[in-house]
């Protein structure tokens, strides 16, 4: 964590990495125990996007770009965005309109806002000030990708048979899904139309098939 | 070193307390990125590119559990129609 060993940098650049380290991971910490403490799993979503775009500057200031831009594209875009699609597959909210109206209100999206402009203000200051210094002890891509594809080939190869399993994995469980809805929804349009005496329109529509 | 800790005593927390399945997958996925900052932080400490590495795979290895686990909860959400971990207990025999 204290990478004081070199000598030859700047002490003011130094200084200012450590500075951001320690912010960017109070921003994490911080975002971490608001999303322990949200009731809704989307506030939290949120807050825990917040929470990894904080953990990724760290990784910046700690001098690791390539982990960095790994955490971003990987954690907080493609995890997830399995979660907000499992959420939303869910549809746990029956209230959902109400709930969208609460989102529109700026109360709850402000915490998620404010954490990360503080990260937005550190990156921007980050790019103005140039890339985090080479020489006091960054490790850039091309060392990694010569370790992850000398010594650790294996573990390349292994990692890309977890990552088969879990997708055939993934796959089987959710295989019969698709099916099973089409035919529930079959089925209920089947009795809305009954219920609204075989008028098509009105049986696609929620509203006045209900209320007759 | 100490903000790993922290991030991961805080993911184990919300782990035991939580009992939301979408909240234990989260907290798991805190709990592995406290790991893999760990494992950065050390390999930024002594100058190696291992750190790193472990970390990618790390980053693999969350991304097949967190598929796997989300499919998961969509099937148990299909047949117990709620997310609650205790209804999950009687899942035994």
């Amino acid at each position: 964590m204290k990478r004081r060993q070199s000598t030859s940098v700047p002490c003011c650049r130094e200084r200012f990495m450590e500075l951001a380290f320690y912010i960017a991971g109070a921003v994490a910490v911080i975002s971490t125990v608001l999303m322990l403490t949200r009731l809704n799993v989307v506030h939290a979503l949120l807050y825990l996007i917040v929470s990894l775009l904080g953990v990724a500057v760290v990784f910046y200031a700690l001098g690791a770009p390539f982990v960095a831009a790994l955490e971003v594209i990987i954690y907080a875009g493609a995890i997830m965005v399995l979660f907000v699609f499992v959420v939303m597959m869910l549809n746990l909210g029956a209230p959902a309109a109400k709930m969208e109206k609460q989102w529109l209100k700026p109360g709850i999206w402000t915490g998620p806002v404010l954490l990360a402009a503080i990260l937005i203000v550190e990156v921007v200051y980050f790019v103005r000030r140039g890339a985090p210094g080479m020489s006091s002890g960054a490790i850039d891509p091309k060392q990694v990708g010569m370790a992850l594809f000398g010594p650790y080939l294996i573990g390349v190869e292994l990692a890309s048979m977890l990552l088969l399993a879990g997708l055939v994995g993934a796959y089987h469980l959710g295989y019969r899904k698709p099916e099973k809805v089409e035919i529930q929804h079959d089925a209920d349009t089947h009795e809305r139309r009954v219920a609204a005496g075989g008028d098509l329109v009105l049986a696609g529509t929620d509203q006045p098939a209900r209320t007759p | 070193m100490l903000l790993a800790g922290i991030l991961f005593s805080l993911g184990l927390t919300s782990l035991l307390v939580r009992r939301n399945l979408i909240f234990v997958l989260m907290s798991l996925e805190v709990m592995l990125n406290a790991a893999g900052l760990a494992f950065v932080v050390a390999g930024s400490r002594w100058h190696q590119a291992d750190g790193q590495v472990v970390f990618l795979f790390i980053l693999a290895m969350a991304a097949a559990e967190v598929c796997v686990g989300l499919a998961l909860v969509l099937e148990i959400y299909r047949r117990c129609k709620s997310l609650d971990v205790d209804g999950l207990s009687e899942m035994r025999g």
